[in-house]
């Protein structure tokens, strides 16, 4: 994944609280290949001509403003796919479901907690977001934002984590080592002391 | 003084990072058909799974719960099949379709004692804190993590704060695990624990079966929480001894885990504390797991609603189609589903059989066994003809109606007596009504016909 520190694109408000990942993305969509495309499946059972996403002034919008505990519930990561491929690179919100929040950053999609109640009224606007200086602009409002650091740095990076652990492999080595002496029974999985067999079915 | 969580932290820390990111090593990873995406992605980089022996593979959400005529679905018979094939690739060991212990994730892992405590688990699942009743760690991750996990067997995490829930006094007949759930989410909100692991705690948890604590640990999700957790005891090392899978070593291995419970006077970031006279059967009105209420409450009115919280309530209860102040016992329902990692262990299928037992349902409905060792324990106690006497459907295991990706769905429109986890918008299907409550007011729903106290149902009973 490629890093970024400032984006500046169309920002459409979504007026609710609680959009669980299952209203992202409903469960029926999730078996087609990523390959398809997640973007017509955001928000699918929410659209509607009075919807905000829906509104033509909306079209090409990249930042989402939204209400609290945005992205609670299930760990699909396809939710963020949804918003990815819509073509979303922030999501803005008073507060995150933690799994939602974490998805988002392991793809480069930011996770903006905010006090949303002014930028709700003021969207659909540009909006510019200072990843580096943690502050969004639209128009005349300027507001700062929370981001956990250690996903600040991951976006602004675009580190992959698995060439990021790599570099460790030595430390999970010895680790490993250690546990195996002390917690023998984690690697004991045998069914009655028989040796299972991979890969089929037991 | 340590906590439970703080000792599970400690024993798992590979490395910490100047920035506060620790490395952990993972014990346990469950993977299921819906795991494709990593799966991809581990492809796509050439890379191998990094401990087969402690990767453990399901089917669940997506099997058809009626197996007869195999899969019928093109799409899913791909999902099954391509678990199937990666688990063969990678050598780790797969529980499928055909396998006899086959059930949904969160019950078979437990069930099989390949979950055991002290060990931290991770599933692309957000329900995997179920494991947290045997005093693991268990988290859900997403797709990019799992392919880590798969890749490293570790994972990058920061520590949760510390959040310690005491339920004190004891539960009342018709009160299980469920509600207690259902009542602290209602109190705190459904971000209430955000940022958390919760350790329950107190003399109502501690006097619960591990049937009961891996409900009360599944639901945490709801909750907000990252994880939830229970202290191992001697009530679970008497059910853990009798695992298929529990270690050769068990008293070694059981003298390490009692170790684990909470020091004396170790402090937590939050503490909340509920008393079990104010927990009554409670049943959800809305479309968050937050928005529930006792069964002898009314619906909620917006116009009694602060501001900024009417608008979500009329929002709720326009798609739930209920009018405010009406009585949660008055609403009609269309079906029931009893079945999920969160209520479908052989303790729920008792509880519900208990109510159901010599009554005929008024509605159509559906039990899905958690795994196929419970349902053939249930058809040994004879709680299947039961079931099927009441007039409601028996079939195999999977996550089904939960989250109807095998096509169990609730139609538009229609009510749902349900004993899931979920009543989001949809969950159950495009326009499903969800109500969420304890298998055993399931089936008070199912034999009245409408959401109803099953403590009248119970009386005379049990």
């Amino acid at each position: 994944m490629s890093g970024w520190s400032l984006h500046t694109g169309l920002g459409v408000g979504l007026s609710r609280e609680n959009v669980d990942t299952d209203q992202l993305i409903p469960a029926r969509f999730m078996s087609a290949p990523r390959a398809q495309g997640y973007g017509k499946f955001l928000l699918h059972d929410l659209r509607g001509p009075d919807f905000p996403l829906d509104d033509p002034a909306a079209t090409g919008a990249s930042v989402l403003v939204a209400g609290r505990n945005f992205g609670g519930g299930s760990s699909r990561e396809a939710a963020v796919y949804a918003l990815l491929d819509a073509g979303f690179r922030v999501v803005i919100a008073p507060s995150f479901g933690d799994i939602f929040a974490a998805n988002a950053v392991n793809n480069a999609l930011l996770p903006a907690r905010a006090d949303t109640a002014a930028l709700l009224a003021a969207m659909p606007a540009d909006v510019t977001i200072d990843l580096s200086a943690q502050t969004i602009r639209a128009g005349d409002l300027i507001l700062s934002f929370d981001i956990d650091p250690v996903a600040k740095t991951r976006l602004i990076n675009g580190w992959d984590d698995i060439d990021v652990t790599a570099s460790y492999r030595q430390e999970i080595a010895d680790f490993a080592a250690i546990a195996r002496t002390r917690t023998p029974w984690v690697w004991q999985t045998a069914n009655r002391g028989e040796a299972p067999k991979p890969g089929r079915d037991l | 003084m340590k906590t439970l969580l703080d000792k599970l932290w400690d024993a798992h820390v590979v490395l910490t990072r100047d920035d506060g990111a620790a490395l952990l090593w993972v014990d346990r990873h469950y993977v299921h058909e819906g795991s494709h995406h990593a799966f991809g992605r581990l492809a796509a980089r050439g890379l191998s799974v990094a401990e087969p022996a402690l990767t453990i593979g399901v089917a669940d959400h997506y099997v058809p719960t009626r197996r007869a005529g195999g899969i019928a679905d093109p799409d899913i018979a791909r999902m099954v099949q391509t678990l199937s094939d990666n688990a063969a690739t990678h050598g780790f060991r797969l529980f499928g379709l055909n396998d006899p212990r086959q059930g949904i994730v969160h019950v078979t892992g437990p069930e099989q004692g390949l979950t055991l405590p002290g060990m931290l688990v991770v599933c692309g699942d957000s329900h995997t804190a179920t494991h947290g009743a045997l005093g693991a760690w268990a988290f859900g991750i997403g797709a990019t993590d799992v392919a880590h996990v798969l890749a490293t067997q570790t994972i990058w995490q920061k520590k949760p704060r510390r959040m310690r829930l005491n339920f004190t006094g004891k539960a009342a007949p018709g009160v299980g695990a469920k509600d207690m759930a259902l009542h602290w989410i209602s109190k705190l909100g459904a971000d209430g624990a955000r940022g958390h692991a919760i350790e329950y705690a107190g003399p109502a948890v501690r006097a619960l079966s591990v049937e009961g604590r891996l409900t009360l640990c599944n639901l945490s999700i709801e909750g907000g929480a990252r994880t939830g957790m229970v202290a191992p005891d001697e009530t679970l090392l008497a059910w853990l001894r009798k695992r298929p899978h529990a270690p050769a070593e068990f008293d070694r291995a059981a003298e390490a885990w009692l170790a684990l419970a909470t020091d004396a006077g170790a402090e937590f970031d939050a503490e909340h504390g509920f008393d079990m006279a104010e927990v009554a059967p409670v049943v959800t009105w809305g479309t968050s797991p937050d928005e529930a209420l006792p069964i002898t409450a009314t619906v909620p009115d917006p116009a009694h609603a602060p501001a900024d919280k009417a608008a979500l309530i009329r929002e709720a209860l326009d798609y739930m189609g209920l009018r405010p102040g009406q009585r949660l016992s008055d609403v009609a329902v269309d079906q029931v589903f009893i079945g999920s990692c969160t209520n479908a262990r052989i303790e729920d299928l008792r509880a519900a059989a208990a109510v159901l037992a010599g009554r005929r349902a008024k509605v159509p409905g559906m039990v899905s066994a958690g795994s196929m060792p419970i349902k053939r324990q249930a058809e040994a106690e004879g709680l299947d003809r039961i079931f099927i006497d009441a007039g409601l459907e028996w079939v195999d295991a999977g996550c089904s109606m939960c989250v109807g990706m095998n096509g169990d769905r609730v139609a538009p429109g229609m009510r749902c007596a349900s004993s899931t986890n979920r009543n989001f918008r949809g969950r159950q299907g495009p326009g499903a009504r969800t109500h969420l409550m304890s298998p055993a007011m399931v089936a008070a729903a199912a034999v009245t016909g409408h959401l109803a106290d099953v403590r009248a149902l119970l009386e005379g009973r049990a």
